[in-house]
């Protein structure tokens, strides 16, 4: 008897994708379709697409679908949530569309405890507009906007979004995990369970950022992107769980009682 | 039948609450009404104003640059609108805190202590209802039971307020009807 | 139902409830803040939906994304406000979304100030965003129209599943006047939206973008959406006249409140024996160009009145070509007197 032990999830549609080869993009559409399906909740998952090289991931998932404008995910997504909140709601966004133009909209997402999953995908670069710098872009890294490297007098430091999400009062699920070390993919796709396990039980706001590659405009083999990744971006981008929505809330809130 | 009246006061006096029972009355009694305030930076402070359109006839322009009539509480609003009103127009002036005219001769004048006759019945916080009964004991827009019935009904729940507030309206409507003024 | 004295801003408000209308997104700016405060304070009681964005940017986006979820969404705003919807509404546009957008119009540019102005005409008309689009625009004179037209926004948005936008002025959203409402619309028992972001089940997915990389697609677009405002210009053309007759010495024309303020000059000038008429559109885009054409053949003068420099007027010369068309309108927030008006409309009938 031949038993099926490795096949395409349902999530994902029986389409090649646009990504560049050695990009971790495929691993981590896959690892959410994975946890689409294992908790089946494929058939009322809406996802909201960046504008950014996922720009085209509509194509690739196998679920309803939005297109937004650029930083605008987390926005579209409350409409989204708010009108029909039994969906599960997904945003899919790169680090200039959620950690520049965009960040007004998830950091008020964020606050407002909205019940949908962010995946983040931080890769130090612009990489569908050509390798410009990005609000994630290591000091001294090059890019073609910053050719002599990143200047911190002038650019300020990178964002890091999880830290800076995490120190928000509502409650969330904030962490950080890797597509580009094997050994770390499994501890992804729970980060991505949890995420999702949250949104389903009402809980909370969540957001998954994975600390990716991109050989095109790091110019980088892939293997020395991923190696790249572990040695310049992790020790300033610590994988992790960074809040659950179990954390107790600060202390010194003073809480108004509600009118009766 | 056409009354444009501008009510015009301190802001908290009152003024933007008595047009609009001015207007609610006169719809309740089958006319068209336009209710106009003044926003923004004048409501901060300074005076408050609206401007209210009763007619049998749809209102055309909800801008009145000439009313007919004026109901001034303090001497600012005297001042900034009493040259305003049209030649045979009235204008109710409240002396409890107002101790000039408008020195025209074409407009009928009426002077009413406001404040002082809502102190005697009670608090002077209701002279703005003095004045609205004295405004239709003249100018007989709607019956003063109409304009009860919606003071009533913006204060529901308010039964000390709404108290004061009909012995002041009904105070009021009897210094117009003494004042025997036909505009 | 009995009329009830309202707003026109909390009348627009329930208007949108009685439409079956029960998410708003939005942002507070003056003079329209009285919608959110009254759909705030009102929603609880059916079971009605109000978030306030953090940004105009993000409650025209947050309505995109509702209407992408097939409900019917509302937001308000006022002039720098609507200008940083415009990405939305483009966006709304080129999904085929239906959208309710209300400016209640103050003037600038810039911050300019918060009293009551036209000045929002061209951008409504013309360019309400980036791409080749066009909304339906539609423009109370009163509260009671107000009332009428928001129902009339949801229908037509959904109809052509394209973004409507209600154009007022600060007077507009400021003053009280009678109201009566229409029946209450249950959402439930509104028109399926097959098309809508549901989710996927028993269904293949819904993708719903305005990204169209390959030209001969896109222009495929372009067409249909160019039928759609074809469409909209043979059937939805709206206006009102008032007291035309076949030889005028003046015809007027205005929106809003200006064509308020215009009649009142009228009726004025009436009883002194002088015929000028009114043509007032109620429907911006699509403008009533033949309505507003014939109307121009009885007059001896045209005259826009405006509470802008003139931006209507470029609709009025289209519709009667080869006509001299005057102008009169005051900017700033400065709102004309039916004396100012009229003394300009003898101004220009005695040259």
């Amino acid at each position: 008897m031949i038993e099926t032990i490795f096949s395409r999830p349902e999530s994902l549609r029986e389409v090649s994708t646009h990504y560049c080869p050695g990009c971790t993009h495929g691993i981590t559409h896959r690892l959410i379709a994975e946890v689409l399906d294992e908790l089946g909740l494929r058939e009322r998952t809406v996802g909201v697409a960046p504008v950014g090289c996922a720009v085209l991931a509509y194509n690739y998932f196998n679920c309803d679908f939005a297109e937004a404008a650029h930083g605008r995910a987390p926005a579209m997504a409350t409409g989204i949530k708010r009108c029909r909140p039994n969906l599960i709601v997904f945003t899919y966004q790169g680090d200039g569309d959620l950690a520049s133009i965009g960040t007004a909209e998830i950091f008020h997402a964020a606050n407002r405890g909205e019940k949908f999953t962010v995946i983040f995908v931080n890769n130090a670069i612009y990489g569908m507009t050509g390798g410009q710098m990005a609000p994630t872009t290591m000091p001294n890294q090059k890019a073609t906007t910053c050719p002599f490297g990143r200047d911190v007098e002038t650019a300020g430091y990178p964002v890091r979004v999880c830290e800076v999400l995490s120190k928000i009062t509502t409650p969330s699920y904030i962490a950080r995990v890797t597509a580009a070390v094997p050994k770390e993919i499994p501890r992804a796709k729970d980060a991505l369970r949890k995420a999702f396990q949250y949104q389903a039980e009402n809980r909370c706001f969540s957001l998954v950022e994975f600390v990716s590659t991109c050989p095109t405009n790091w110019g980088m083999n892939p293997l020395k992107a991923c190696e790249w990744a572990v040695s310049d971006m992790m020790p300033y981008y610590p994988l992790g769980e960074f809040k659950t929505p179990d954390d107790p809330l600060p202390a010194g809130l003073n809480l108004i009682e509600g009118d009766e | 039948m056409l009354t444009e009246v501008v009510m015009a006061g301190f802001g908290g006096q009152g003024l933007m609450l008595i047009g609009k029972l001015l207007a609610e009355a006169s719809m309740d009694e089958g006319k068209e009404v336009c209710w106009l305030p003044s926003y923004g930076p004048e409501m901060r402070g300074g005076t408050a104003n609206c401007t209210v359109v009763v007619s049998d006839n749809p209102v055309a322009s909800p801008v009145i640059n000439k009313p007919r009539t004026l109901v001034a509480m303090n001497r600012p609003s005297l001042e900034k609108f009493g040259p305003k009103v049209r030649s045979g127009g009235l204008v109710l002036i409240n002396s409890s805190l107002i101790d000039v005219n408008t020195g025209r001769d074409d407009v009928t004048e009426v002077l009413i202590a406001a404040n002082e006759e809502a102190q005697k019945i009670g608090n002077d916080k209701a002279a703005n209802m003095v004045i609205l009964g004295a405004y239709i004991g003249i100018m007989e827009v709607c019956t003063l039971d109409s304009v009860i019935k919606w003071m009533e009904h913006q204060f529901e729940g308010k039964q000390k307020i709404i108290d004061l507030n009909r012995k002041a309206l009904e105070r009021g409507f009897e210094l117009g009807k003494a004042a025997e003024v036909k505009v | 139902m009995a009329r009830v004295l309202m707003k026109g801003n909390e009348a627009i408000g329930e208007a949108a409830i009685r439409a079956g209308c029960r998410f708003f997104f939005g942002y507070p700016i003056t003079p329209q803040s009285e919608v959110p405060e009254y759909l705030a304070k009102r929603f609880p009681e059916v079971d009605g939906h109000f978030i306030q964005a953090e940004s105009e940017v993000a409650a025209s986006n947050m309505i995109y994304g509702a209407a992408c979820s097939g409900t019917r969404v509302l937001t308000t705003s006022s002039s720098p406000g609507i200008s940083l919807m415009s990405e939305a509404i483009s966006y709304c546009a080129g999904t085929e979304v239906p959208v309710v957008f209300v400016n209640i119009v103050r003037a600038g540019p810039g911050l300019g100030g918060i009293l009551p102005s036209q000045g929002d005409y061209w951008q409504a008309t013309r360019g309400m965003g980036h791409g080749d689009f066009r909304i339906l625009v539609l423009a109370p004179n009163c509260v009671q129209e107000a009332a009428d037209l928001i129902m009339l926004a949801f229908d037509l948005a959904d109809k052509y599943t394209n973004p409507v936008m209600i154009l007022g002025d600060g007077i507009i959203g400021q003053m009280m006047e009678p109201v009566e409402f229409g029946e209450m619309v249950d959402p439930e028992t509104l028109p399926e939206k097959p098309w809508a972001l549901t989710g996927a089940k028993g269904r293949e997915p819904n993708i719903l973008t305005s990204l169209f990389l390959d030209p001969n697609v896109l222009e495929a677009l372009n067409q249909r959406l160019l039928a759609k405002y074809r469409q909209m210009e043979a059937v939805e053309k709206r206006w009102e006249t008032y007291n035309i007759s076949d030889n005028m010495d003046l015809a007027v024309y205005a929106w809003g409140t200006m064509s308020r303020i215009g009649k009142t000059a009228i009726d004025e000038l009436k009883e002194r024996g002088i015929e000028i008429g009114l043509f007032r559109p109620i429907t911006l885009y699509p403008y009533p160009y033949e309505a507003a054409g014939e109307v121009a053949s009885k007059a001896k003068k045209l005259i826009s009145i405006e509470l802008s420099t003139g931006q209507m007027i470029d609709d009025v010369r289209l519709a009667a070509p080869g006509r001299e068309v005057n102008f009169f309108g005051r900017q700033g927030g400065i709102v004309p007197t039916p004396e100012d008006v009229r003394d300009e409309f003898l101004k220009l009938i005695e040259s």
